[in-house]
């Protein structure tokens, strides 16, 4: 369950306001994708709802409480690089997070309780494609794997919300279709409300439940900063849950044909 | 014919290659100790091989006369005792406070501005200082070298620390790490390989400290020797024993080197 409300939320550094008056609702199990111009505050967004940055103005609630404010296990983030533990294997770092939670002290398990975690990445190493990599580090593998297992490292842990900034923005056309279906089907296995930066639009209609188009509306020329992004879109994709696994099956069948843009607005 | 900055040599060519200066420098050696003792039989700068193995046997494998103790093995256990101390002392204190003041920005704000003003005083001039208050001893010598390299190696790895991309740190947050574990298991183990790098650029230091703590106020020690028969122009001890300090500090490089290679294989792979 995760039921996430923004009010009224303004973000400035300084002078320069980033984000205007952000007011949005969103239902549980929702899959956001979020577009926009280079620089319009998207990453900063998702920093916030992550608890990295705290809102200028305004509030950020989480099933009508307020968010914790700093990074907690409640909310999971894959950045487009760097989120990997370059001294871990592939299953060091997936059972990290299980180590981290259920050994508080040493933050790692061992015997019987380190067998059951191991035997919990394997299914999850097999459902993201990544079995025969177990004992490979960060640096061993090619960078469409290395988000995988990045985002399979996030949704072990069972978040509410798991926020995704650009994560295929830095990888090979070619292997984008894979790694969509590989969000959709963890998307749709797990309780959990997806955000995800794209500066692909094609991506953010195919993956989307609710497309969100962040813009600046306004400018002044001789003061550039003095206006910040606003929801210029928010464009429902499909309905929700009853026909949620109909829709998974589409976008995996249509993968790699054309993608049926929703109407705007 | 490929640019030069293009020609790689094999394997072969390589340590032919490698092998050149040493060679060269041995030759230049010979020359001119042959020059030198054929004008002068009496010279002492640059002594036959056969006399300076002789007296490296005397040294090596005979008591001295006076002290009955085998003098080479004496100084090179003195210094290597010595030396090691100060090591990981400095690596312990480099990693305790290295750790803290990169990782909790509390602790950096305390203590970054005091190391840094600390690692900038010259540790041969205070020196006479540690004499005084510390005596003599053991202690004075391996203070010396640990003031000398302890703050470089705390201020490398807090900046190391501090290197990490944010992404990993907030990821591990994310999945559920405390501070504490965020030290101990996303920090530290990315940290013991930059200890090494560190401790190995540290080594030149360290046996500067030690030679000239040992110089000033011991009785044995690689150091010591030195500068004792360098009132009796003994080049036929001083040339063997520096070559010994350069092996030993070669050797314990490489040590480290293979170390870092084996214990951290993760490291290499990275770009
Ligand atoms: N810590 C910060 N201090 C000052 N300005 C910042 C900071 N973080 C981001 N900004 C500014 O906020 C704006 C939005 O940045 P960001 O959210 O990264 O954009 P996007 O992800 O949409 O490309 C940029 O103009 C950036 O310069
Ligand atoms: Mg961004």
């Amino acid at each position: 369950m995760a039921r996430v409300t923004v009010k009224g939320l303004w973000k400035r550094y300084g002078d320069t306001v980033v984000l205007e008056n952000i007011n949005l609702d969103f239902a549980d199990h929702e899959f956001v994708t979020i577009v926009g111009a280079s620089g319009c505050g998207k990453t900063t967004f998702l920093r916030i709802l992550l608890g990295m940055e705290q809102p200028s103005k305004g509030r950020l609630l989480i099933d009508g409480e307020p968010v914790s404010p700093e990074p907690g296990p409640d909310r999971g983030i894959v950045f487009q690089r760097y989120s990997l533990f370059p001294h871990l294997t592939v299953l060091g770092n997936l059972i990290l997070g299980l180590e981290l939670r259920r050994s508080r002290v040493l933050g790692k398990l061992f015997g019987a309780r380190r067998r059951e975690a191991i035997v919990r990445a394997e299914s999850i190493l097999e459902a993201v494609g990544l079995a025969g990599a177990r004992d490979r580090y960060p640096a061993q593998l090619s960078g469409g794997m290395q988000q995988r297992l990045s985002i399979a490292q996030s949704v072990i842990g069972e978040p509410r919300i798991l926020l995704l900034d650009e994560p295929f923005g830095a990888l090979d056309p070619g292997i984008t279709a894979d790694m969509h279906k590989l969000i959709l089907d963890l998307w749709a296995a797990n309780a959990m409300t997806i955000f995800m930066v794209t500066h692909d639009l094609k991506e953010g209609f195919e993956l989307g439940t609710r497309l969100l188009v962040f813009d600046k509306l306004r400018h002044d020329p001789q003061a550039p900063e003095a206006y910040g992004a606003k929801v210029t879109y928010d464009i429902p994709l499909r309905r929700l849950k009853n026909d949620r696994e109909r829709q998974r099956l589409a976008i995996v069948e249509a993968s790699g044909s054309e993608p049926s843009y929703a109407p705007a607005g | 014919m490929p640019r030069l900055i293009n020609r790689h040599p094999g394997r072969g060519p390589a340590l032919m290659l490698g092998l050149v200066p040493f060679i060269v420098l041995i030759f230049a050696y010979l020359l001119g100790s042959h020059v030198r003792l054929a004008a002068n039989p009496d010279d002492k700068l640059l002594p036959t091989p056969s006399t300076l193995m002789s007296t490296l046997h005397t040294y090596a494998a005979e008591e001295d006369v006076r002290s009955g103790q085998v003098l080479f093995w004496v100084d090179t256990m003195a210094s290597l005792e010595r030396i090691l101390i100060a090591l990981v002392l400095s690596a312990s204190i480099g990693l305790a406070f290295g750790l803290a003041i990169g990782a909790l920005p509390v602790v950096r704000a305390a203590l970054a501005p005091f190391v840094a003003v600390v690692s900038m005083i010259p540790p041969l001039a205070i020196l006479p200082i540690l004499f005084i208050v510390l005596g003599l001893g053991e202690v004075a010598k391996i203070a010396l070298m640990t003031l000398g390299i302890a703050p470089v190696i705390v201020r490398d790895l807090a900046l190391r620390a501090a290197e990490l991309p944010s992404e990993q740190l907030i990821k591990a947050q994310t999945l559920g790490a405390s501070s504490w574990q965020l030290v101990t298991r996303v920090i530290l183990p990315q940290m013991w390989p930059r200890l090494i790098d560190s401790l190995r650029l540290s080594m030149g230091c360290a046996w500067l400290f030690l030679i000239a703590a040992e110089a000033i106020a011991s009785t044995e020690g690689l150091g010591y020797r030195i500068f004792l028969v360098r009132r009796y122009l003994a080049m036929d001890v001083i040339l063997p024993y520096v070559a010994w300090i350069t092996l030993l500090a070669f050797l314990m490089d490489w040590a480290l080197k293979i170390l870092r290679s084996r214990a951290f294989p993760w490291t290499d792979m990275s770009r």
